[in-house]
């Protein structure tokens, strides 16, 4: 297991990824690191989801809103944090994004409008898995883009499987794509024709399971959405080569529990085989190391505090200890799978991470080793 | 009140990831079992842990006993989808001419909230008394280890988002009775799995209040996980706290242990004095359990610790 501070791992990257499965703190490890490499110098933006309030606040993030912040420099003075560069950050709004996406491909109002009020795609925008993770590397793809910044953090959504956003562009854009489009769409065949009248015992069977009415709003959805395919698919390839670039890196956010580092070993595995850049693996929230206690702890604890407090504090000592061996054990079990790539841990905090003060300290782990 | 829980037909497990929801839900699912329940334990999204727990091989689609009255089952979108198709068109051959054809797999693939809609749809059917599928046997208790608060959510809308799209046809009828029985206090509840954390706590009140708000039902129970134990009081910290400087390095190292588990204990306490505060539904406390891995016997454990704490 190699060990290199986050500035070094960072080091002429313009788009840091923090991905992880839920529950791991990456959105603290994304404030963290947009932090730490703002302070040294870098101009830098967080993209983040959503952030606890403590949090928010703390950065000057309004509850809503779809564009960065620049996080005021006596916010880092009260906190005692020399800042030598810029920190901006935002709060990432899937629906509005999408909805800015479809006002950018629409080729006129009435597409626009037909696609913004349909239910379909209504639901799609707001609820289903995946386009959250879509829309958040379109927002980095923009920002990127227009090149303001020196660095990008992107806080990934919470999805239950952390993989989903790697596919995301292509499952959207194969959603869109005119291949599977044109059957609803193709000229001639006007997809009314084709749902009311379609004589194919494929369709009939189709009509049988949907009801006609889901059909029709279907096709409409798709006609409506089929002007825009090109825009998207070229997009998507976009975002798809903006992440496999040599100035991308993936940093991985995990705690050590046994099933979130199993899934962090699959979730690197897949970043390799997708040819995404892996930087390293951040392990959140360790239990602190203990020392194994002598036999005669029990006795000495006793003489200090007496026969009923001293031998809780002993048993106490050695379940906080196994926990921190199990953690070891984990994280040991992560660096065989991981080969030469860098891990860091950031211990267990007493208290919740939530204002400038709570990053720094954070911080102290990840830069200062 | 946990025990009231046990005589509905369907929980719907969900919270903030990283909680332990699936953990709860199978100690649920013990505690259910030993209540003489015939009692299901349905993952969702690919997931597949509670076989690996009890120590049986995987489930996957089929309905497999890891225990004593105790069932396990993985959800996969695709089989439900088949499987519902079937169902519809009471034939396999013409499920099957459909579901291979290539512009019903491009409008599946497609259709928004689909996975979620034919997911929600295997669940109730496990729910219910009359069973559809082939050669099975009702369950007491279907218990539905379900995704993160938002994506859950998003699963437990989507018979009503297809029924209100679809409006009539089979897909209509059929989420309509889905929808029916989610919101029917008397047969389902949805329960939010937390951590005394500021995090969560506020992840579970804020999906209490959509779930009220967007889908009309109230939360029916909060299970929080993983509270540490309170070993010492403040007349404890303060004689820990007094203990000369000049001492071992282990007893040191004891004493500082101590003092980091109240602070954790005293933090945790406040955040659920908060959620109590502002929850509106009854909350049950599980311990955290300091063991390594978690088998039949942990749950065991937890099982009765829902139940004495009920």
């Amino acid at each position: 297991m190699s060990l290199a501070p986050v500035d070094k791992l960072l080091a002429r990257k313009e788009i840091c990824v923090c991905a992880g499965s839920g529950g791991v703190g990456k959105t603290t490890a994304s404030a963290a690191i947009a932090l730490g490499m703002a302070a040294r110098g870098s101009k830098v933006a967080v993209l983040t989801i959503d952030p606890a309030r403590r949090l928010a606040d703390a950065l000057g993030l309004p509850e809503i809103g779809n564009e960065e912040r620049l996080v005021d420099r006596a916010r880092f003075d009260a906190a005692g944090i020399e800042m030598k560069g810029e920190l901006w950050a935002m709060m990432l709004d899937a629906k509005r994004t999408f909805d800015e996406v479809v006002h950018w491909h629409a080729p006129d109002a009435r597409t626009r409008d037909a696609v913004l009020s349909n239910r379909i795609y209504q639901e799609l925008s707001s609820a289903v898995a995946g386009s959250q993770e879509y829309m958040a590397m379109e927002k980095l793809h923009e920002l990127h883009n227009e090149g303001r910044y020196d660095l990008l953090v992107l806080d990934t959504p919470p999805s239950r499987n952390a993989l989903d956003f790697i596919d995301a562009p292509e499952r959207l854009s194969r959603f869109i794509d005119s291949r599977s489009l044109q059957l609803f769409t193709a000229p001639g065949r006007g997809a009314l024709k084709l749902f009311g009248r379609g004589t194919g015992v494929v369709f009939s069977l189709m009509r049988k399971v949907t009801g006609i009415d889901l059909l029709r709003d279907l096709s409409e959805f798709f006609t409506s959405f089929g002007s825009m395919t090109s825009g998207f698919r070229d997009r998507a390839d976009r975002v798809t080569a903006m992440l496999g670039d040599s100035r991308t890196a993936f940093l991985l956010v995990t705690s050590p529990r046994a099933d979130a580092i199993e899934e962090a070993v699959f979730f690197h595995d897949r970043l390799l085989d997708a040819g995404l850049p892996f930087a390293g693996a951040i392990v959140n929230r360790m239990n602190e190391s203990r020392p194994e206690a002598p036999a005669d702890l029990t006795d000495r604890l006793e003489e200090l505090l007496g026969s009923r407090l001293g031998p809780r504090v002993a048993h106490n000592l050695e379940d906080l200890r196994r926990l921190a061996e199990r953690d070891r054990g984990n994280v040991e079990r992560l660096a065989e799978r991981l080969g030469r790539s860098p891990i860091l841990t950031v211990p267990q905090l007493d208290e919740d991470v939530h204002d400038l003060l709570g990053l720094a300290h954070v911080n102290r782990h990840l830069f200062e080793i | 009140m946990t025990l009231r829980l046990l005589d509905k037909r369907l929980l719907f497990v969900t919270g903030k990831g990283g909680v332990g929801r699936t953990t709860v839900s199978a100690a649920l699912g013990v505690l259910a079992a030993q209540h003489g329940k015939r009692t299901m334990v349905c993952e969702v999204a690919e997931q597949e842990r509670i076989t690996q727990t009890f120590g049986v091989p995987a489930a996957g689609f089929e309905e497999r006993e890891v225990s004593p009255g105790l069932f396990a089952l993985s959800v996969s979108p695709q089989r439900a989808q088949d499987e519902w198709l079937e169902l519809q068109l009471r034939s396999s051959t013409l499920a099957g001419l459909l579901g291979h054809s290539r512009v019903f797999q491009y409008l599946t693939a497609a259709a928004p909230g689909l996975r979620e809609l034919v997911t929600m749809g295997k669940v109730w059917e496990l729910a219910q008394l009359q069973r559809r599928t082939a050669r099975s046997s009702p369950y007491d208790l279907v218990i539905v280890d379900a995704p993160a608060t938002g994506h859950g959510l998003a699963m437990l809308r989507s018979p009503r988002t297809y029924r209100d799209i679809a409006r009539t046809g089979p897909i209509a009828r059929h989420a309509g009775l889905v929808r029916s029985f989610i919101t029917d206090p008397g047969q389902s509840s949805v329960i939010a799995i937390a951590r005394a954390e500021e995090m969560p706590v506020n992840e579970t009140l804020d999906f209490e209040r959509r779930l009220r708000e967007e889908e009309g039902i109230e939360l029916d129970h909060v299970v929080v996980n993983g509270l540490f134990p309170e070993r010492f009081n403040s007349a404890d910290v303060r004689r820990i706290e007094a203990v000369d400087g000049r001492v071992s390095a282990p007893v040191d190292a004891a004493l500082a242990a101590a003092l980091s588990e109240h602070h954790r204990a005293r933090s945790q306490r406040s955040q659920l004095r908060r959620l109590r505060k502002e929850t509106a539904a009854p909350v049950t406390t599980l311990p955290y359990v300091f063991e390594p891995e978690l088998g039949p016997d942990e749950l065991e454990r937890l099982a009765s610790e829902l139940e004495r704490r009920s």
